[in-house]
């Protein structure tokens, strides 16, 4: 496969590779990381997704699009599941696969929502829910490229208990300086939070983003609702369209 | 191959008696291909356009005075699913076709939305083919086709057109919205005429 | 409920060395122009069908079979693919 030395893959056929689970993160009751070990993997960016397959042993296949929740690190890729609870994949990938499992990867794919660390722009993340999981990969990306280009995240989420990857941005490490977080809490705020939990506004975008003037690059992940919201009020604010990338996920993300 | 050991997928089982390749599902999946259409009882009607461009129209209420049958068939999906012993209520495409003078071959059935699907008028007559309006006692849900879907329940399911709103008679065959992108043109179950070629 | 097209990225990936969810689609229906990135998404079965979020116009369809992919793209006026 071409693109070995680079980072992300650019060109050549997407072929399907069997990936053993190594190691897993229980984020929330509902959530876990898992790291998968891929031989020959070309590397990825902040943002891009994999294909995931699951095979029954009589034959039967399931396959669903994941964003992969850190960077290029050799031969790991890290994807983060939420279960959804009628789903046919996420129960599995988050109840049942044990360490040493296998299933099948095809990627990197996407080149669209991705942040790349040679761009200098100030970056706007705004996640709701699980759509955290891109952008907490194009954070981590930042930290392991060293680069100083600011971000601020804003990280809609329905109570406490739900915020995934809490530890690290709550206390991000030193080389997280220049992230900036804030949160809204849809249904339940933490004690001594300030404001009472609601959906996100446009007053939130102007308080925690960037002001337009400063041509910022916006990334938008979350339920299809959330997006539209607020990608209409960024470019309400002034941002252009195309400054503004949005992803949303539904059901058959499930 | 690579296995996951455990991974089952949604809830199915192999059956004996269903078609080649099909898995028994108690569930009803919704599948779609865009928005779902909310369409009104008032708005509704229903068209059948003859080769010679006459036009046939129903009402919701004139429907409602034709004979109501109740078929209880078995449903296939071409994504391999099957549910076995649905009820419905509705009627038959013979009541609607019987005062139409055609020597069309093929029809085009057409959705409110824009879905199309093509199929050998012979395979809408003869009690093989219904409009139907409730699913299990209760009004069809607009996600499964209501006010109103086709039911041809001895093609796959996406045959049987869900917010019909007319059948155009054509003297050629014509694709479908499926039928242009690969699936079969005919698409009987139980000889696995998934995709074209098949 | 839709999706959007960058969910297309893995398919579209088997058939284009480019990654096409970053070109820009002109819309047949309504000319609306959008990155296919942005297009709402229905699928995967029975498959991938790819609307304009301006009309709501079909704009791309791809079916996968066991041995051949159906690419539909004549919802499509032009796709502008950056290099």
């Amino acid at each position: 496969m071409a693109g070995t030395a680079i980072s992300g893959r650019l060109t050549g056929r997407l072929v399907w590779q069997r990936a053993t689970l190594l190691a897993v993160t229980e984020e929330t009751a509902g959530a876990r990381s898992l790291a998968f070990e891929v031989p020959g993997w070309p590397g990825h960016l902040g943002g891009q997704h994999v294909d995931l397959r699951l095979t029954a042993d009589d034959g039967y296949t399931a396959q669903r699009s994941y964003s992969m929740s850190a960077p290029a690190g050799g031969d790991l890729v890290t994807i983060t599941v939420q279960r959804v609870d009628d789903g046919e994949v996420s129960p599995y990938l988050v109840d049942q696969l044990r360490i040493g499992d296998a299933v099948e990867l095809r990627g990197p794919v996407g080149g669209w929502f991705v942040w790349r660390p040679t761009d200098p722009a100030p970056v706007l993340l705004v996640g709701g829910g699980s759509g955290v999981v891109p952008l907490m990969a194009m954070i981590r990306a930042r930290r392991a490229a060293g680069s100083r280009v600011p971000f601020r995240l804003i990280y809609s989420v329905r109570t406490p208990a739900d915020v995934l990857f809490a530890r690290e941005l709550r206390q991000p490490p030193i080389a997280d300086g220049g992230l900036d977080t804030a949160w809204v809490y849809t249904r339940e705020a933490p004690a001594g939070a300030a404001g009472l939990p609601h959906r996100i506004t446009l007053s939130d975008l102007t308080a925690h983003g960037w002001p337009a003037d400063l041509e910022p690059m916006c990334f938008v992940c979350g339920p299809t609702g959330f997006v539209e919201a607020v990608a209409t009020a960024l470019v309400d604010l002034g941002h252009p369209a195309d400054r503004v990338k949005t992803e949303r996920f539904g059901p058959s993300g499930s | 191959m690579t296995l996951s050991p455990g991974f089952r997928g949604r809830h199915r089982s192999q059956a004996a008696g269903l078609p080649p390749g099909q898995y028994l599902t108690t569930d009803f999946p919704v599948l779609s291909a865009g928005p779902t259409p909310r369409i009104s009882r008032e708005r509704w009607e229903f068209t059948i356009r003859t080769e010679h461009q006459v036009e046939h129209r129903w009402s919701w209420s004139q429907l409602q005075q034709l004979p109501v049958q109740t078929p209880t068939v078995d449903l296939h999906c071409v994504t391999k699913w099957s549910k076995l012993a649905t009820s419905w209520r509705g009627v038959s495409l013979d009541d609607l076709f019987a005062g139409v003078d055609t020597a069309a071959e093929f029809a085009m059935v057409h959705s409110f939305g824009g879905y199309t699907t093509n199929l050998p008028v012979a395979d809408l007559l003869d009690g093989k083919a219904w409009i139907v309006h409730t699913y299990e006692g209760a009004d069809l849900h607009p996600e499964h086709g209501g006010p109103a879907r086709l039911l041809v329940p001895h093609l796959y399911l996406w045959k049987s057109a869900k917010w019909v709103r007319g059948i155009e008679l054509m003297v050629q065959n014509r694709p479908g919205f499926w039928e242009g992108v690969g699936y079969h043109d005919y698409g009987d179950p139980w000889r696995e005429q998934r995709y074209q070629g098949d | 409920m839709a999706l959007d097209g960058n969910t297309l990225a893995g398919p579209l990936s088997e058939l284009f060395a480019v990654d096409v969810t970053a070109a820009v689609s002109r819309c047949a229906g309504c000319g609306q122009q959008d990155a296919v990135a942005d297009l709402l998404v229905y699928g995967p079965d029975p498959g991938w069908v790819a609307r304009c979020p301006g009309c709501d116009s079909v704009v791309l369809r791809i079916v996968r079979g066991p041995s051949a992919v159906w690419l539909d793209l004549h919802g499509s006026a032009a796709l502008r693919i950056p290099l």
